[in-house]
């Protein structure tokens, strides 16, 4: 197998840095359809005030989705073992997520070796979305 | 209100097969260009049979096939203007690549309250398996449900 990163990481080495383009309420359309997720929420600025928000919002999934293109951009997706977030704050439309890695723990596990990258996905004022992690095969 | 007697309920086993135009969609829908994805030379290459799938697109395959989408909401008298994403979790096991078909097996793993009732935090498990049956992935997604008129 060839190494997934050029040189054997370190903890703290930052690995995963993209930043995507600001979320329109036609890419939340596009997502809505092509992710399966119909939930209203997302699309219908009627249904989303009707539930006590001020407009709709990014499905967190797309949000992930990002997080995970970074994540793939930097180590291929064979070598990913596990990958998870939790969503902090609801992603508002406009928002330009920046989805940034570093290594966390280099550790082994069935006869792997492994690294744990920290993961967060942050808007343009900085603010966490998502913050999660996955494991990647060395 | 959800409460714990919900755990270990199953849901309708759903069956997906990962196909290459709404593949191709999701990946133009979140500009992913990674040729991995999108070629099957360079997927060859590195390794799989064909083009494998995002690491997020279990979560969709999942919603797309089911017949209904929102079962666990409606089978558990959730209102979906109530609920909000809290957590997602996959694990991989096995490459899932175009021409998979893929069976979803769901259960309630958990339920919570959290903030004197006002939100509760229920854990859906689901156990992915392969045309071969195979246990490719293990996903797992809290659902938040804001509560009215409970707490705080």
């Amino acid at each position: 197998m060839t190494p997934t990163f050029a040189r054997p990481p370190e903890i703290g080495d930052q690995l995963v840095d993209k930043t995507f383009p600001p979320i329109s309420r036609h890419t939340l359309a596009l997502y809505c359809g092509a992710s399966g997720d119909h939930n209203p929420m997302h699309v219908d600025s009627d249904f989303a005030k009707k539930a006590g928000f001020p407009d709709v919002f990014a499905q967190g999934m797309l949000a992930m989705a990002y997080l995970g293109q970074a994540l793939t951009d930097a180590a291929p997706p064979d070598r990913l073992r596990s990958f998870s977030t939790r969503f902090l704050a609801i992603t508002q439309l406009g928002a330009k997520l920046t989805c940034q890695g570093s290594v966390a723990e280099l550790f082994e596990a069935g006869g792997e070796k492994l690294a744990r990258l920290s993961l967060t996905a942050r808007d343009e004022n900085g603010d966490v979305k998502l913050a999660g992690e996955a494991v990647v095969a060395l | 209100m959800v409460d714990a007697s919900a755990i270990g309920r199953r849901f309708t086993p759903v069956t997906a097969h990962v196909e290459p135009g709404r593949l191709r969609y999701f990946l133009n829908t979140i500009g992913e260009r990674n040729p991995v994805y999108r070629n099957a030379e360079v997927a060859k290459a590195a390794g799989y049979s064909a083009p494998p799938i995002p690491p997020t697109y279990l979560f969709c395959l999942e919603m797309m096939d089911a017949d209904k989408p929102f079962e666990a909401l409606e089978v558990l008298n959730i209102d979906l203007a109530s609920v909000l994403h809290g957590e997602q979790r996959f694990a991989y096991r096995a490459p899932i690549v175009v021409g998979d078909t893929l069976t979803f097996l769901s259960r309630v793993g958990d339920v919570v309250d959290k903030k004197g009732g006002a939100l509760t935090f229920i854990t859906v498990t689901t156990e992915i398996t392969n045309q071969h049956g195979a246990h490719v992935a293990d996903a797992e997604r809290v659902i938040v449900v804001r509560n009215k008129g409970a707490g705080q």
